[in-house]
């Protein structure tokens, strides 16, 4: 970077407060989610109670049935996350190191592959393969999100300057150690963003386990369907939503946390 | 291209100070680096001994190989074939790692890690080497005195926090934490604007004379070259070396058409380069305390004739060039520090004049170790110091003329061209 600002001048710029435009929005985010859904959900229980509702509706949205659903979504969508964080991490990482940096994008190609073919195709045919259930949805939800995390994981990798790798190579850290030291805390950011948005993505597929018995809110929805009560269909699909919010939420919150102080 | 036998016997040119030497010798042996599906060798069959304690500079045109002989030396580029010796230690024979933590490296820019604090980047090697924390953050205290950035203001600070030359400062501590013998240094200050540029290398050059360190260092700048410089190796492409000796006998006699177009024309103006502040005739302008009367300092002025104060502060530190009629109030203030642009001794006669452009007194505050005030300096100064250099090179010129009709020959080491360093006040 060219420096054509005397030093004596640019000393005196106090950059103590200077936060990148990305935080910016993150911060915003994180303190205005929780309030959306906190209203959101307030006016759903409160047309819950006051709302004339008959006896099909009222055993479809009993509180109970609704809090063991959005259980259900909430195990479906952290587990696959927590899965796809496994294998993406180490396998991102891998793929960035000198041996395998060529096998990259078939990698990346065949994660595409698997987040560009229709969710509820993967789904149903991992089902036909492996016996429908929860581990069933997992897997299939698995395959559905690694591509933004590997992705993410290897841009923010490759996103790390060459010459603070050579720096720590030259001041005698080991591979292993600029690896841990330096390129993943300087890669985290772009890393967490990739988690972020597999979150989301979980969320929302995740209604669709239903179809294969694997429980979730989609429940929700497509008793709605088949018992032609709209009202029914419409709160599934506010739950979901809200539920979605909050994910995105825990994920802003989570990037905010992580973010390396000084970048 | 064998440079090594011309040198071996050369003795370093004293450093003034007289600090002990504690860098060690560097001995690249028939060093050749061949990179793979490439029809010439990056380096080939380079010998080069550097001596002990003194800064050697490799200059050359972009892709002359120099920043890979450097980065042999530690190892980040293995060579081909050949040898490096630091002291009498074969550095292959050691694990890349280990070697590292004992050379110091200092890259463009600083490369400081954005998501640590200063501090952290000033102690990863000594921790790598398993300092206790006590003695690593009194270690990172005292070089962050020695590059001039106060240790209880910048220690908790992250890189972007820092301008471009403080940076480079923390980049240059970081290089010397675990006090390496020998320190390499990849154009160190290529990133920085010309004044900056100019206090580091002062600083640099004020931090080597306690430290006496075997400094290696990459430019593209032919100045810089020259005024940092022991020794200069001059490479062409495949680093082939063209000419390997003092700036004095680079600029003096060129070895070939190569190094006299790459030393440029004007080469009496680089001459600048190599005379030194220290060789200047100081003035002693009149001085004031912080906190002083105003009063008294001002009748001392006055009675001496000066129409001028150089203030500072209780360590001696010039902190502002004052006009009499500029003193306000009762007691003498610190003044603008920043904007006062001081003179290492050691400073060359260019950065001399460059400072004097843009002071307002037309002259400059000279400093000398710790920053502590000497005297000033103005135009006439050296002006007459310019003349007395050039008469003296026209003498030499018209004694050396039957000598010149064989300039290929190895120049005599003890020739008395190291006049820049004998006169360290």
């Amino acid at each position: 970077m060219p420096d054509l600002v005397p030093a004596a001048i640019k000393d005196r710029v106090d950059t103590d407060d200077d936060t990148p435009g990305g935080t910016r929005e993150t911060v915003l985010m994180a303190v205005s989610i929780p309030i959306i859904v906190l209203v959101g959900f307030g006016l759903y229980a409160w047309w819950h109670a006051t709302a004339d509702l008959d006896s099909v509706e009222t055993s479809a949205l009993g509180w109970s049935g609704v809090w063991l659903a959005m259980w259900e979504h909430i195990k479906l969508t952290l587990v696959a996350a927590v899965l796809v964080v496994v294998v993406g991490l180490p396998l991102g990482i891998m793929l960035t190191r000198p041996g395998f940096k060529r096998a990259a994008p078939a990698v990346v190609g065949v994660a595409n592959a698997g987040q560009s073919a229709p969710s509820i195709g993967l789904i149903v045919l991992l089902a036909m393969w492996l016996g429908s259930g929860f581990w069933t949805a997992i897997w299939a939800l698995g395959l559905y999100a690694l591509l933004p995390v590997l992705r993410n994981v290897i841009v923010g990798l490759q996103g790390v300057e060459p010459t603070l790798v050579e720096a720590g190579r030259g001041l005698g850290l080991s591979n292993f150690d600029v690896l841990r030291r330096i390129e993943l805390p300087l890669a985290l950011p772009v890393i967490m963003s990739g988690i972020r948005t597999a979150l989301v993505l979980l969320v929302g597929t995740a209604a669709l386990a239903t179809f294969i018995n694997g429980g979730g809110l989609g429940g929700i929805i497509s008793a709605g369907i088949n018992l032609y009560r709209y009202s029914v269909m419409v709160s599934g699909a506010v739950l979901v939503a809200l539920l979605a919010l909050l994910i995105e939420w825990l994920g802003r919150v989570l990037e905010l946390l992580t973010r390396p102080k000084g970048i | 291209m064998d440079a090594t036998n011309s040198t071996t016997h050369d003795s370093s040119p004293e450093s003034g100070g007289g600090a002990e030497i504690s860098g060690a010798e560097i001995r690249l042996e028939n060093i050749t680096k061949r990179y793979p599906g490439q029809k010439s060798a990056a380096v080939d069959g380079l010998n080069l001994t550097i001596p002990a304690g003194e800064i050697v500079m490799f200059v050359g045109p972009s892709g002359c190989g120099k920043t890979t002989s450097l980065k042999m030396i530690n190892r980040l580029i293995e060579p081909t074939s050949g040898t490096i010796h630091i002291g009498n230690d074969d550095i292959s024979q050691q694990s890349a790692d280990e070697l590292r933590r004992h050379v110091g490296y200092v890259i463009q820019g600083g490369s400081l890690f954005p998501h640590m604090t200063v501090a952290r980047n000033i102690a990863i090697v000594p921790k790598l080497l398993g300092w206790d924390s006590d003695r690593v953050s009194k270690r990172v205290d005292e070089l962050l005195d020695m590059v001039n950035l106060d240790p209880s203001r910048y220690r908790d600070r992250y890189p972007r926090e820092l301008s471009g030359g403080q940076q480079q400062r923390v980049g240059v501590a970081r290089g010397l934490a675990a006090d390496p013998p020998v320190v390499l240094m990849d154009e160190p200050f290529g990133a920085v604007d010309p004044i900056t540029r100019q206090r580091l290398q002062d600083e640099l050059l004020s931090i080597q004379r306690t430290l006496r360190k075997t400094i290696v260092c990459v430019t593209h700048d032919i100045d810089e070259a020259i005024k940092l410089g022991d020794r200069i190796l001059i490479l062409q492409e495949g680093a082939q070396v063209a000419q390997y000796d003092t700036p004095e006998n680079v600029l003096a006699s060129p070895s070939n058409e190569f190094v006299s177009d790459f030393v440029g024309s004007g080469s009496s103006l680089k001459q600048l380069s190599l005379a030194r502040v220290s060789e200047l005739d100081i003035r002693q302008a009149t001085t004031g305390r912080i906190g002083e009367p105003a009063k008294e300092a001002m009748d001392r002025a006055r009675s001496a004739g000066d129409d001028s104060l150089v203030i500072v502060d209780d360590r001696d530190r010039p902190t502002a060039w004052v006009w009499l009629r500029q003193v306000k109030g009762d007691t003498l203030h610190e003044g603008d520090r920043e904007s006062l642009h001081t003179l290492d001794n050691r400073a060359t006669l260019n950065d001399a004049l460059d400072t004097m452009l843009t002071s307002t007194h037309g002259g400059a505050v000279v400093t000398g170790d710790n920053d502590r005030y000497l005297g000033v300096v103005d135009f006439t100064a050296v002006v007459e110091h310019m003349s007395v250099m050039q008469t003296a090179a026209q003498e030499r010129q018209e004694a050396e003329v039957p000598a010149e009709s064989n300039p290929e020959d190895d120049h005599d080491p003890d020739a008395p061209m190291d006049d820049r360093e004998s006169s360290d006040a």
